[in-house]
């Protein structure tokens, strides 16, 4: 799944560290992520991996190394981060959809306040995302009816709706009965089919191995081991990596 | 109540006892007393209390209030003759109590001044209009044809000075002003506390802190004395304005804290929604997180609502004439001055009644922010 990955970045963290006071929760990170890149992070709890990818568009800061998100520095400038937040999507854990909006103006929110679309035209673009998550018929609900899958469909197409070029996925099916991952993970599959940049934080190894370019194993604020899916599952070369692997695969 | 198709048609039918059917008529009531006044023995024992108190003051209210009672009365000596209640001082003296010492042949002005006023409040309150700019137009009308009236001095209006306006016009004019200054006040110190900005943040919590402990009397005396002796030669501001001012701050500082705690109640992942879209920040504090915190905040901030409403009462203390220093006026008049307890009375019943509606609006916002939670 190779073909269509350029060797332009989209995403590049260059010696990146960052605390939480004492806390030292990612000792310099190196990291590309190339453009039209399918990457998946996982590791143990704690490891760093939703500390990196909120680190890429700034919802949380680091104190050293740079990180470049589609050739802009991110830093303090306000600009800079305005400009990145709207080329990157995120899909969070717990969905984070707005209860006191309807579905349909969860979508069009950013597109017209951010975007500046004319009304009609974003409510279009909406429903167009909504069939795409193939959950149109619930445009006109609020988050709080629809089940937990449902509101994840919705929080992918949210994000879509700003035209991202790179999706950011923070576990997007661990607060997911079981019966309703496969829904959300056939979403990714197919924007994964399409092309998009994504890096995802999962736990899903199926997905992993199926879908991903890289797979990236990280332990205590560090990169262990990034590799194909076949090399990372098949020939590990880290021990940690190894037990890790034994530990989430055999259950 | 709303009835659900499906609860109703599942709501068992209740099958009626032997001992109800022989009761015939009273069945339902002994059913209900069982099941509500004596279901257990303590139970029973505050039910006969209860009831044994009810039987001793009873009486003793209908006849006093009502059996006893005089309605109409041309002075308060025609009322001696009664044993009870003599409610005739409402008719009597009710357009001092609602209007104070405005001008009497020129009541009709704060009559129709409050007519306008109750018609913007019921849009206001009203879901359909919620539109910013529709609001703020309706309000700047409505404030400018009531101060018209009640101020006059054109279109051939004699002119009353604020000093002369009083009763239920004031209570409403300090209530509502010190509402539309106080909450947008409220919002600003809410989030200046917990603004990045030192500076702001700093200055927001001395503020709140600091009028905090200080009673709105104090506050009161501020506003109407010592702030005029601060401000700069020629430059003078209405008393009743300066008032209403003074209340709104502090009505404000009280809120701030209410909308405090909604802020912290909004989940983390709702700002970084919110920051991961790239809204910016203006438009995430008002479109995504004020909404929630009100939705969160609505019981309490209700409940400073209602209390703001009752300490309007306080600007007595400065000699404004709201509604209740109408009353006491009117029960300082010798010829009525026994029967203050009716006067008070009527009076109270106009507080409930605003609070009760505004305690019932309270109610109805509670289920329209529920946002299709069931």
């Amino acid at each position: 799944m190779t073909d269509n990955v350029s060797n332009n970045l989209a995403i590049e963290l260059r010696n990146v560290g960052k605390w939480y006071g004492q806390f030292h929760a990612l000792k310099d990170i190196n990291l590309n992520v190339k453009q039209g890149e399918r990457m998946v992070l996982c590791g143990p709890s704690g490891s760093g991996k939703s500390t990196m990818i909120r680190c890429v568009n700034r919802l949380e800061e680091y104190q050293e190394g740079e990180i470049i998100v589609d050739g802009v520095l991110l830093d303090d400038s306000v600009k800079n981060i305005a400009a990145i937040r709207s080329e990157v999507g995120m899909v969070f854990q717990q969905f984070n959809l707005f209860p006191h909006l309807r579905v349909i103006d969860n979508l069009t929110l950013g597109p017209i306040d951010v975007r500046q679309m004319p009304r009609k035209e974003a409510e279009d673009l909406a429903m167009h995302y909504l069939e795409r998550v193939k959950i149109a018929e619930q445009a006109m609900k609020y988050p709080s009816q629809l089940s937990g899958g449902q509101q994840q469909r919705v929080a992918i197409a949210r994000a879509l709706c700003m035209g991202p070029k790179i999706m950011l996925f923070d576990e997007p099916t661990s607060a997911l009965d079981p019966e309703m991952i496969k829904e959300v993970l056939d979403v990714m599959v197919s924007l994964a089919e399409e092309g998009m940049t994504m890096v995802c934080v999962t736990h899903e190894m199926a997905f992993a191995r199926n879908v991903a370019d890289t797979v990236v194993f990280m332990e205590d604020g560090v990169i262990i081991e990034a590799a194909p899916p076949a090399e990372f599952f098949d020939s590990p070369k880290s021990e940690r990596t190894r037990s890790f692997l034994s530990q989430i695969l055999t259950h | 109540m709303t009835h659900d198709p499906v609860l109703d048609r599942a709501r068992p039918v209740r099958r009626r006892s032997p001992m109800e059917e022989k009761l015939g008529w009273f069945g339902p009531i002994y059913y209900w007393m069982s099941k509500n006044l004596f279901s257990s023995f303590w139970n029973s024992v505050v039910s006969l209390i209860c009831i044994f108190i009810l039987y001793k003051i009873v009486p003793f209210i209908v006849d006093w209030a009502l059996l006893s009672s005089m309605w109409f009365a041309e002075t308060g000596e025609d009322c001696r003759e009664a044993t009870g209640a003599c409610w005739a001082v409402i008719p009597v003296k009710y357009r001092v109590m609602f209007f104070g010492v405005y001008p009497y042949e020129e009541h009709w002005r704060p009559v129709l001044a409050i007519g306008l006023y109750a018609l913007a409040v019921a849009i206001t309150c009203t879901h359909r209009f919620w539109r910013l700019k529709l609001l703020l137009v309706v309000w700047a009308v409505t404030l400018a044809i009531f101060l018209m009236l009640m101020w006059g001095g054109i279109f051939g209006l004699e002119f009353v000075p604020t000093t002369q306006w009083g009763g239920l016009p004031l209570t409403f004019l300090i209530f509502s002003s010190s509402m539309f200054l106080g909450m947008p006040i409220a919002i600003a110190l809410a989030l200046g506390r917990q603004s990045k900005m030192p500076v702001i943040r700093i200055l927001s919590v001395f503020t709140i802190e600091l009028t905090r402990t200080i009673p709105l009397p104090m506050i009161l005396f501020f506003a109407a004395i010592i702030l005029p002796l601060f401000l700069p030669q020629g430059m003078e501001i209405d008393q009743l304005l300066r008032v209403a001012l003074g209340i709104a701050f502090y009505f404000g500082c009280f809120q701030a804290e209410v909308l405090r705690g909604g802020f912290q109640a909004v989940p983390k992942g709702q700002y970084e929604a919110a920051d991961a879209i790239g809204l910016p920040y203006w438009k995430k504090t008002f479109k995504i997180i004020l909404p929630q915190v009100f939705r969160i905040t609505i019981p309490s901030v209700m409940n400073g609502v209602i209390a703001g409403f009752k300490d309007t009462t306080m600007v007595i203390i400065v000699g404004l004439f709201d509604l209740l220093t109408a009353t006491q006026a009117v029960v300082s008049d010798p010829e009525w001055r026994r029967y203050f307890t009716e006067a008070y009375l009527f009076v109270a019943l106009v507080y409930f009644l605003f609070t009760f509606a505004m305690s019932k609006y309270s109610q109805y916002l509670e289920r329209l922010f529920s946002f299709g939670r069931r």
